[in-house]
């Protein structure tokens, strides 16, 4: 394969040659594999992202996405190119989240953490590691999506958010991830989410134990949830959490997302799901019923 | 009057999933959560019948409650 995007270069010396026709000349049964996503961006002089797009345009699928197939249609893999996600800390759920939308294809991320990686992070934060102890957590974040997925476009925001700052960070994004650790910030982050029209897929992790739910603009689902708290923190202030956690719960966030971009499938809309990984339970509650 | 009680995650912890005991009338809540030695400022989702309830809420006979700690870890 790499013989025959050489060849090619050193044949097509003609200017006639455009972008979309070397994708398509260059892909095998509707699918682009790296070297010739690399190759045109080359002999172009366009970011992969801009190859990406050229190829889903004309119904060729990059050949990392194949295995999506049958879940995720070609015509969905444009979309979830063109579609920008903020993802709302980058800890233990967000990590996974990040970096779960990067190998899915969604072209614009958008990754918001003020903090640096600590050692009590290395047990469960995917980004974290021995050297990268006081990096950035963005910053971490940019360069293992650099590496995992370059076409991917990684926005790091190293500041917290806030209700004063959170309009401008969501600028642009169709979906926000709650991926936090503090409840008051979570709920700030709902409500900014609500004032600008855009879904918020909310996860919480504590221990052996964990909880989803999709905000739509309107609903007052963390209101709800949360409307015991006073201040502080939850019961994960005395439990932790430790790795398997944060995965899953991230991985249940990121379903919520890919259904939300693609208008498939049935949300946690109104409904919030409880995880016991001790019992191996899990239980769905209803959001809508409260008493007045 | 008799209510039963369940209980979810890091509640079970030296308590128990489900009971039905005898609570006296004008039992709330609170009361509940007290007689279990549950912290207030971990109390996340109340539910009785299904529904969501404040601290304050009177039990009645025959209820079921549903208490579900505070999650708030990312």
């Amino acid at each position: 394969m790499v013989t025959h995007w050489r060849s090619f270069l050193c044949s097509a010396e003609d200017d006639m040659e455009t972008l979309p026709v070397f994708v398509r000349d260059c892909s095998e049964a509707q699918l682009l594999n790296w070297s010739c996503q690399v190759a045109a961006a080359e002999r172009f002089g366009v970011t992969l992202a801009q190859v990406e797009a050229i190829s889903l345009e004309q119904h060729i699928l990059p050949a990392r996405y194949q295995r999506n197939r049958n879940s995720i249609s070609v015509s969905d893999q444009l979309t979830l190119f063109r579609s920008s996600v903020a993802v709302i800390g980058c800890g233990g759920l967000g990590g996974y989240v990040v970096e779960e939308l990067a190998r899915l294809g969604v072209g614009r991320i958008v990754v918001i953490d003020p903090d640096v990686f600590e050692e009590h992070n290395l047990n469960r934060q995917l980004f974290s590691s021995p050297v990268n102890l006081g990096t950035a957590k963005v910053e971490a974040a940019e360069m293992r999506i650099k590496e995992i997925n370059p076409a991917v476009t990684l926005v790091p925001l190293q500041t917290p958010f806030s209700p004063e700052n959170g309009t401008d960070l969501l600028a642009g994004c169709q979906v926000a991830v709650d991926a936090l650790d503090t409840i008051k910030v979570r709920i700030e982050l709902a409500d900014v989410c609500n004032s600008i029209g855009i879904p918020l897929v909310h996860g919480a992790i504590a221990g052996w134990f964990g909880h989803v739910t999709t905000q739509f603009p309107g609903d007052d689902m963390l209101q709800t949830i949360y409307s015991a708290w006073g201040s502080g923190k939850g019961v994960e202030g005395s439990l932790g959490n430790p790795s398997f956690t944060p995965a899953l719960i991230a991985s249940l966030e990121v379903a919520e997302v890919c259904k939300l971009l693609l208008g498939q499938g049935t949300t946690l809309r109104g409904r919030q799901l409880m995880i016991d990984l001790l019992s191996m339970e899990i239980n769905v509650i209803n959001l809508l019923y409260a008493e007045s | 009057m008799n209510v039963t009680v369940k209980l979810f995650a890091s509640f079970r912890t030296g308590r128990f999933d489900i009971e039905t005991g005898d609570y006296p009338d004008g039992t709330t809540v609170a009361d509940v959560a007290d007689s279990l030695n549950l912290p207030h400022n971990e109390l996340g989702i109340m539910m009785i019948n299904n529904r969501h309830v404040k601290l304050d809420r009177l039990l009645a006979d025959g209820d079921t409650l549903a208490l579900f700690p505070l999650l708030g870890g990312g």
